[in-house]
């Protein structure tokens, strides 16, 4: 039977299990949203603005392992995507963005609502396609959810222009695919793995550092084991957290600008270095020259051959999916018998316990203003470490991750490649769309929530039970922490001046607003906040403004060059 | 150190502008870079022309094997290889100098293709250096224009691109 290029797209979605589509209809798109309303499998949620279109399918995919699917209409529609399509991309989400084109015939002559959507997102997606004929469109859409989930995952955009959405032609969705030049590598070098086997046993200040790759790739549980059975320390990226459980005694806390002082100290001094699914970025290691003048042994693990000796030369390279790899690396280990020296390993852990005892993370508890990080330590009791916490950018994205500790993976969502303001709301209703009965907060501050507030329209619509935690120190925190360090206390436009009544704000949107002043009823705030099972709660703190974030290492300084409170 | 780097990819819309776009964005050199369709009409073959230290050159490698639309990638200073350029120059050619470039061109086995009563225009191959080599040899004000492919490239012997 032929369909049409809009039937043939939505029928795409329902063979690939697609349940929700967040999008913003518009010209380029009608045909497309005249066949979602026709029929039910695959839900579409109305977002207030392109941008959070993005974002919600962003976190719908972080917190499930399902690929997150926009739909846009062309030009400005895609443009006020673009944020969202750089912030997946820079984190490795698998995305797929559909975007309305103008017709075929009209491209490239400045239409209405024309951009060249391709040449737009070509650097901030894995691949983007441009579908010129009907009978490719299947097939392009097949590939797009194969190249967004596989290898290391990112967004791949199809924009579909709209004479194509009324073209006929018969409908074939392929059951499988192979593209000859796209062959993401799976298995790790067994002789690199011997390689890294050897270097971890005779490891006498051994480390362990992963990131975002052991969500992405579900190897919590490898990890964990590893962990366990060689008895190392290990320390987690900002987006590695909850890749192992942060109650376990052998982690050492985030690591990098803001992490603790035991886990950059460890970083620092280790002798045997096994990096998985992480990529020694800027904000992690600090200074790769200083990073280098202590001597180490570095193993890397990593799905993504170009992530490997980018910044940090390694001893030993291992590409592959990180939890086959680490499964090899468990079976050698446990083959080998022979475990790692007991009597360094042990001065080894007394050295870091010395550094743990620094209590880097430590704040005056008897503020008689509300501290930001006693809220988060709060949150984390209230809600018994078990909900989903999504963040925006700043400080109280920084105190979210040191101070909520993530026992699961796939809990803590956050921007934390392109460091984007504003992914907060639409994160928590991406995350509660995918997470029906699971307890959701945003973690945010009164200058990132302004971004994309106008979500709170979307979650009342859709009945989200979100919990706003907003950390409302009228300041943009971090840059203010800045600004304070390093440029004299010259406040320059850091100030948030004219804030809205964010309870009067969060009632005008129909919801739940509470304003928080006292310690004392911070927790009491927050207990009712989460009895309430059915409302949006938006919790206005009121924290203390001149709270900064503790350790840090400066930009351009080493690991170990922390400012310390 | 200067690099030449073969690339096969798919013959899309698109596939140049992905790897023009992965070296502006990551800041590497581009001193040349030629594309054309093989044998194989579902594939170009690009040469690229580039420098930098070992560890970028890898990275280069690298972010050219990662594009969605690369099938394979060679760098070709890594063994024996034989690199060619055309150009086409345009000389003044009047008077005393209509000989002198007849027998430059010659020199350097370049065919004239086109005569006019005030110019010829010469058509060169060879490695890039010749054809520097060339344009220095030539009196520099009687150069009224040139055009260069810039480099291609291909492996000796047994040391074939192909899918």
């Amino acid at each position: 039977m032929q369909l049409s290029g809009a039937e043939i797209v939505v029928r795409c979605l329902q063979e690939e299990g697609i349940d929700h589509v967040f999008g913003y209809p518009g010209g380029a798109v009608l045909f497309l949203y005249d066949e979602l309303f026709k029929q039910d499998k695959v839900k579409h949620v109305l977002v207030r603005h392109e941008q959070a279109a993005v974002h919600a399918a962003d976190a719908y995919a972080r917190s499930t392992e399902k690929v997150g699917v926009a739909l846009v209409t062309s030009g400005p529609g895609v443009t006020n995507a673009i944020t969202g399509i750089a912030t997946a991309y820079m984190d490795s989400i698998p995305m797929v963005i559909l975007t309305g084109q103008v017709p075929t015939h009209a491209i490239g002559e400045d239409a209405f609502q024309e951009c060249d959507t391709v040449g737009i997102t070509r650097p901030c997606v894995k691949h983007n396609f441009l579908v010129k004929d009907v009978r490719d469109l299947a097939l392009t859409i097949k590939k797009a959810f194969y190249i967004a989930s596989t290898g290391r995952p990112g967004p791949v955009v199809v924009d579909i222009p709209k004479d194509i959405t009324t073209h006929k032609t018969e409908f074939e969705y392929p059951k499988s695919i192979t593209m000859r030049s796209y062959n993401p590598v799976v298995k790790g070098h067994a002789g690199q793995i011997k390689r890294a086997v050897k270097l971890l046993l005779e490891a006498k200040r051994p480390m362990i550092y992963t990131g975002g790759g052991v969500i992405l790739g579900n190897a919590s549980a490898e990890l964990a084991q590893l962990v366990k059975m060689l008895g190392f320390p290990c320390t987690n990226t900002l987006m590695g957290l909850g890749g192992f459980p942060s109650t376990d005694r052998h982690f050492l806390g985030m690591l990098g600008m803001h992490g603790t002082y035991e886990a950059n100290m460890a970083m620092q001094h280790c002798d045997v270095l096994l990096a998985v699914g992480a990529r020694f970025d800027d904000r992690v290691i600090g200074n790769p020259k200083h990073f280098f003048e202590q001597p180490r042994q570095i193993v890397h693990v990593d799905i993504d051959p170009a992530s490997i000796s980018k910044r940090v030369k390694v001893d030993v390279p291992v590409v592959g999916n990180v939890r086959d790899v680490l499964k090899e690396l468990i079976r050698q280990i446990e083959a080998a018998r022979g475990g790692p020296d007991k009597e360094s390993l042990k001065s080894w852990w007394s050295q870091i316990e010395q550094w743990r005892g620094r209590d880097c993370l430590k704040y005056d508890r008897a503020s008689a203003i509300i501290k930001p990080q006693f809220v988060i330590e709060k949150l984390y009791q209230v809600t018994k470490g078990d909900a989903f916490i999504t963040s925006d950018v700043g400080q109280h994205q920084m105190w979210a991750a040191q101070f909520y500790k993530f026992d699961k993976p796939r809990r803590w969502i956050n921007s934390g490649g392109l460091g984007t303001m504003g992914v907060g709301l639409p994160y928590a209703m991406g995350v509660q769309m995918a997470n029906p009965k699971a307890t959701v907060a945003c973690v945010t501050g009164e200058a990132s929530i302004q971004m994309c507030i106008q979500e709170l329209s979307t979650c009342k619509q859709y009945r989200l039970p979100l919990k706003l935690v907003n950390l409302n120190n009228r300041y943009m925190g971090m840059v203010r922490q800045w600004q304070e360090f390093f440029h004299g206390n010259r406040y320059s436009e850091s100030y948030m001046d004219a804030l809205p009544d964010f309870v009067k704000l969060a009632e005008a949107y129909g919801h739940v607003g509470m304003r928080v002043e006292k310690p004392a009823d911070v927790e009491p705030a927050l207990k009712e906040a989460f009895a309430r099972k059915k409302d949006l709660v938006f919790l206005d703190f009121i924290t203390d403004q001149t709270e900064n974030v503790f350790p840090m290492v400066p930009g351009g300084k080493g690991l170990s060059e922390m400012i310390l409170v | 150190m200067r690099h030449i780097i073969s690339v096969l990819l798919e013959n899309e819309a698109g596939a140049l502008s992905r790897v023009a776009g992965l070296f502006s964005a990551r800041g590497y050199n581009i001193e040349s870079l030629t594309v054309a369709p093989t044998e194989d009409e579902t594939l170009s073959r690009m040469t690229i022309v580039t420098s930098g230290s070992d560890d970028i050159i890898e990275q280069i490698n690298k972010q050219l094997n990662k594009l969605v639309d690369v099938v394979k990638v060679v760098d070709l200073s890594e063994g024996d290889h034989i690199e060619r350029e055309l150009m086409l120059v345009k000389l003044r050619a009047i008077g005393k100098d209509r000989e002198e470039m007849k027998r430059m061109a010659d020199i350097f086995r370049g065919r004239i293709i086109d005569v006019t009563d005030k110019d010829y225009t010469v058509e060169l191959t060879g490695p890039g250096s010749k054809l520097d080599a060339f344009l220095k040899a030539i009196d520099q004000s009687a150069i009224l224009e040139t055009v260069r492919t810039g480099a291609s490239g291909i492996g000796r012997g047994d040391r074939i691109l192909k899918v």
